[in-house]
């Protein structure tokens, strides 16, 4: 495609050769500086974040309910708790869905149409707005029990976890060379087996690192518990009652007019993205020592 | 597959009664080496990955059955009436969608060049000890949950608009009429520019990718006749990854359209069409968010269930054919057509 340009030559004029090494130094200067434009906001909403977060920390925030409105103090320990069970659900319902969706994938279906149908789909799927899975989970599951609850709010988490865990599975499967399998299926034992115990296990980092990043998604979801999990101001473990979760929590806050609120609400959001970072830079280091690196 | 347990099985009840097993052998016996057990695990996975066909069917038909009573009612006229009255029982769905689009359009406009920037800058200038803290930190970026920034931009981004941004646009760009009247930063524009920061890093890290997909004799051939970097990257890379950069703006958009929290967080949600990008809007996802658990009677709720129809439907659409632009350039090879 470059071709047309080179093969009408052109004799290079001084002043041609200057605005060519212009250009060139503008378009450096303009890419370094759309990056660090780009790192301005992530930098200004951490350090926003861990300047208001840190310090409307404290103990009663772990430990406590929330407070009616007008007293000061409380806290998300039901929050923190619920988005606890609401995640161990989705992951509990996504994570083996996902996984052996996958499986099929790079194991049984490779190069079959279906299993393209299939990789497209969840593809597809992962840009599907997290409300209208609400919405589905709203019609599925709360409409026929009749009132909202954890199990709801987990179910459609759990939902937006299968496609992502899936792709990632997959990818992370066709990295294992043909080789090992083979040698696992020569020596007689099943294919099951093999796949279980030889495919999988080789590629187990970056299937956790799959799985790790399904749930640092989800974890952060408000749009889905809105008419699913609902929210509670009270303790509440049972997954048939509406459940507390962080974000659900943060966002009710964030839109109160109340100060201590705002404040809690920053707090919330510190705990929040202190779980996902952890949970993303655990991924990184897992998949950076990876066990795949020598094997492929 | 099955075949291969079989023949393991032939041999074992064929080899001779006298002579003990090896304990190999006895461990490979004890674990079900069965075509049955192979049929039954295949059959397994191909459910679980069947499952993924009965979300979307799952949605598909909720979303349809949920909202029959405004489909028969309204039609398509749903989508240009702009009136949203719930107490006579009037709903049009055209200023969502007006300022769901208009919100998009302006963060794609703000993200894409910016995108576009990092990508080049990451793969083609950037110092090897700089790029994977750099990508990691672009990553970040991506996981950080919607809600918090839309907590970040009512108590920093909004605030900051209000006082220095928008008093400058309406003064120097007011007489367009696309910046005028009251100033209350709670609008289309902030709203933009919150997305732009959230589908900045799917842009940057998808445009990476197709860029990296461009063979580097590429760039050896467009550099060997005499080409400054920046002459390589326009004619060696950007003209080779086009169709996929194309893809991931289209990606980026979907998720633009489809984004909730956020976007409820500082739009304004009053369901008005207006020119201003300074007066406040409502978008699809949003009123869905607000209205769905106080909707009173069945219309009411069918008509946010349309709403999140043809939000489903739009975003399928969107992330499909970007999906399509971007497997076009990563795969190396043209899209089959089948």
């Amino acid at each position: 495609m470059a071709s047309n340009v080179v093969m009408t030559p052109r004799r290079a004029r001084p002043s041609n050769r200057l605005w060519r090494i212009f250009a060139n130094h503008l378009a450096t200067a303009a890419a370094i500086g759309s990056t660090i434009l780009v790192m301005a906001p992530l930098i200004a909403i951490f350090g926003y974040l861990l300047y208001k977060g840190a310090s409307s920390l404290n103990l009663a925030f772990f430990t406590q309910v929330p407070k009616p409105v007008g007293e000061l103090g409380g806290g998300m320990a039901n929050s923190i708790l619920g988005s606890g069970i609401l995640l161990a659900i989705a992951s509990l319902m996504g994570v083996p869905i996902g996984i052996a969706g996958g499986i099929y994938i790079a194991e049984f279906g490779r190069g079959k149409r279906l299993a393209n149908m299939v990789r497209f789909t969840a593809d597809v799927l992962n840009g599907v707005p997290s409300i209208v899975m609400g919405i589905a989970v709203y019609g599925l599951i709360v409409v026929p029990q009749k009132h909202f609850s954890a199990l709801a709010g987990g179910a459609a988490l759990g939902i937006m976890m299968i496609p992502t865990i899936t792709r990632t599975t997959e990818e992370m499967l066709l990295m294992v060379p043909l080789n090992v399998r083979e040698a696992a299926l020569g020596l007689g034992v099943p294919n099951w087996r093999s796949v279980l115990s030889i495919t999988l296990r080789t590629a187990s980092p970056g299937v956790i690192t799959g799985c790790m990043l399904a749930f640092a998604r989800v974890a952060g979801e408000t749009a889905p518990l809105l008419f699913t999990a609902f929210g509670n101001q009270f303790w509440s473990t049972s997954v048939n009652e509406p459940i507390a979760a962080l974000p659900l929590q943060i966002y009710v806050y964030a839109l109160s007019p109340y100060d201590e609120w705002h404040r809690l609400a920053w707090a919330g959001a510190l705990v929040l993205i202190v779980l996902i970072v952890v949970s993303v830079a655990l991924v990184r280091y897992v998949a950076g020592r990876g066990v795949l690196k020598g094997a492929s | 597959m099955a075949g291969q347990a079989d023949v393991t099985q032939q041999t074992e009840s064929g080899s001779s009664p006298g002579s003990a097993p090896s304990p190999v052998r006895a461990f490979l016996l004890n674990c079900g080496s069965s075509s049955l057990a192979d049929r039954t695990f295949s059959t397994l996975m191909l459910l679980c990955a069947l499952s993924i066909f009965a979300i979307v069917i799952l949605i598909l038909y909720e979303l349809i059955s949920g909202s029959t009573l405004t489909i028969q009612k309204f039609g398509i006229s749903f989508f240009f009436g702009s009136a949203w009255d719930p107490v006579n029982g009037n709903f049009g769905a055209l200023p969502f969608i007006y300022g769901t689009v208009v919100s998009s359009i302006v963060s794609l406009i703000i993200a894409v060049p910016l995108a576009v920037g990092v990508a080049i800058f990451l793969t083609e200038m950037c110092p090897e000890f700089l790029r994977g803290f750099l990508a990691f930190f672009t990553e970040l970026l991506a996981a950080i949950p919607s809600v918090v920034y839309g907590l970040w931009a009512i108590f920093v981004l909004v605030p900051l608009l209000r006082q220095y941004v928008n008093p400058f646009l309406i003064q120097t760009l007011g007489w367009s009429g696309i910046f005028t009247g009251p100033n209350y930063g709670f609008d289309v524009l902030s709203a933009g520019m919150i997305l732009s920061i959230m589908i900045l890093p799917i842009i940057s890290s998808l445009t990476r990718e197709v860029i990296s997909a461009v063979p580097h004799s590429q760039r050896e051939a467009v550099l060997a006749l005499g080409a400054t970097r920046w002459e390589m990257i326009r004619m060696g890379v950007l003209r080779n990854a086009r169709i996929g950069i194309v893809g991931s703006v289209i990606l980026g958009l979907g998720r633009a359209l489809g984004e909730t929290m956020a976007v409820t967080m500082v739009i304004g949600n009053r369901p008005e069409i207006s020119r201003s990008l300074l007066a406040p809007g409502y978008s699809m996802a949003s009123v869905i968010a607000n209205e769905f658990s106080e909707a009173s009677d069945s219309l009411y709720l069918s008509a946010l269930i349309e709403i999140g129809l043809a939000l489903f439907i739009v975003t399928i659409i969107v992330n499909a054919l970007a999906r399509v632009l971007v497997w076009a350039v990563t795969r190396g090879a043209p899209v089959r057509g089948t």
